[in-house]
C-alpha cells in the first residue's frame, strides 16, 4: 500500500497536471486502460465541481489530493475548504430527453458515479471530503450495485 | 487543446487535438461559435485527436448541436472516436443524439 498527497491551487488550469499523477497511481495500481480513463474522467469531475460549485470560482482555496494505492485498486481523497457540497440535492439527467429538451449542464457528478465503484461524501465544519475507490478488474462505466453513495 | 479548421465546399471539419476539460472547455465553445456566428452549421467533428472529453466539453458539444440543428439548417456530425471517448458519449446518452461515423469522408460525404 502506498499513500501519495499532492496540493494543488483550485484553478482550471490545475486539471491536467492532477490528470497526469492520477493516471501515474492508476496504472501503478494496476487497472486497465479504461479503467484509468475512467478514473480520469471522475477526478476531472470531481476537481471542477470543487472549483465550480465549492469555491465558487478559481483561485479562493485548494484542493488536496491524496491517492492511495491498494491491494485490490486505487482510493483517491478530495479535500477542499469551500461551501459544504450537497450531492442529495442534484438529480440523475434525462440521458433520454431529445435534443431540444437535453439540459448542458448536470453530467459531472452523474459521470463521476458511473466511473467508479465507490464514490461518498463527508463533511466536517469548513471541510468536504470525496472518496472514491476503483477496483481492478472491473468494467469502465460500470453500473454495479456496489456504486454506492453516504 | 487545438482545433484546426479545414473548410469545404458543403461542410466544415473541426480536429480537436488534445484535452477538453473545464480549463480548455471555453476556447472549444469560442472556436465553434465563430463558425456557427458565420453562419455555418453542417459541421464535422473529427476526434481522432481527443485524448479527453469531460462534461464540460460534453456541453460544447451539445450547446453547438442544438445551434446547428434549428430550424433544420444542419448538424454536428462526429468522426473516427476514439474507443475511450465513445464510451464516455455512450454514459452520457449522446450516441443517441449525433451520428457518429468511422471516418472524417464518411461523414463529410453525408453533407
Amino acid at each position: 500500500m502506498s499513500l501519495s498527497t499532492y496540493n494543488f491551487p483550485g484553478r482550471y488550469s490545475s486539471l491536467s497536471e492532477i490528470a497526469e499523477i492520477v493516471k501515474e497511481k492508476s496504472s501503478e495500481a494496476g487497472l486497465q486502460e479504461d479503467s484509468i480513463y475512467s478514473v480520469e474522467c471522475a477526478v476531472d469531475e470531481a476537481c471542477s465541481n470543487i472549483i465550480e460549485h465549492a469555491y465558487q470560482g478559481e483561485d479562493k482555496g485548494e484542493i488536496l489530493v491524496e491517492l492511495e494505492v491498494f491491494a485490490e485498486g486505487i482510493k483517491i481523497r478530495l479535500i477542499d475548504h469551500g461551501i459544504q457540497f450537497q450531492p442529495e440535492k442534484i438529480g440523475n439527467p434525462d440521458l433520454k430527453a431529445p435534443l431540444s429538451k437535453r439540459k448542458p449542464s448536470g453530467l459531472g457528478l452523474f459521470m463521476m458515479r458511473k466511473c467508479m465503484d465507490k464514490v461518498s461524501f463527508d463533511f466536517s465544519p469548513g471541510t468536504n471530503i470525496l472518496t472514491m475507490i476503483k477496483y481492478r478488474d472491473t468494467p469502465c462505466c460500470t453500473d454495479l450495485d456496489s456504486n454506492q453513495e453516504s | 487543446m487545438e482545433v484546426l479548421i479545414t473548410h469545404y465546399k458543403r461542410c466544415d471539419v473541426l480536429s480537436i487535438i488534445g484535452r477538453v476539460d473545464s480549463y480548455t472547455a471555453p476556447q472549444f465553445q469560442e472556436e465553434t461559435k465563430k463558425i456557427t456566428d458565420a453562419g455555418k452549421y453542417k459541421l464535422v467533428f473529427d476526434l481522432s485527436k481527443l485524448e479527453f472529453l469531460s462534461s464540460a466539453g460534453l456541453r460544447v458539444l451539445i450547446v453547438t448541436q442544438k445551434e446547428c440543428k434549428r430550424y433544420n439548417r444542419g448538424e454536428v456530425l462526429l468522426a473516427d472516436v476514439p474507443p475511450k471517448i465513445y464510451s464516455s458519449l455512450e454514459l452520457a446518452g449522446f450516441t443517441e443524439l449525433f451520428q457518429i461515423h468511422k471516418t472524417v469522408v464518411d461523414a463529410v460525404a453525408t453533407f
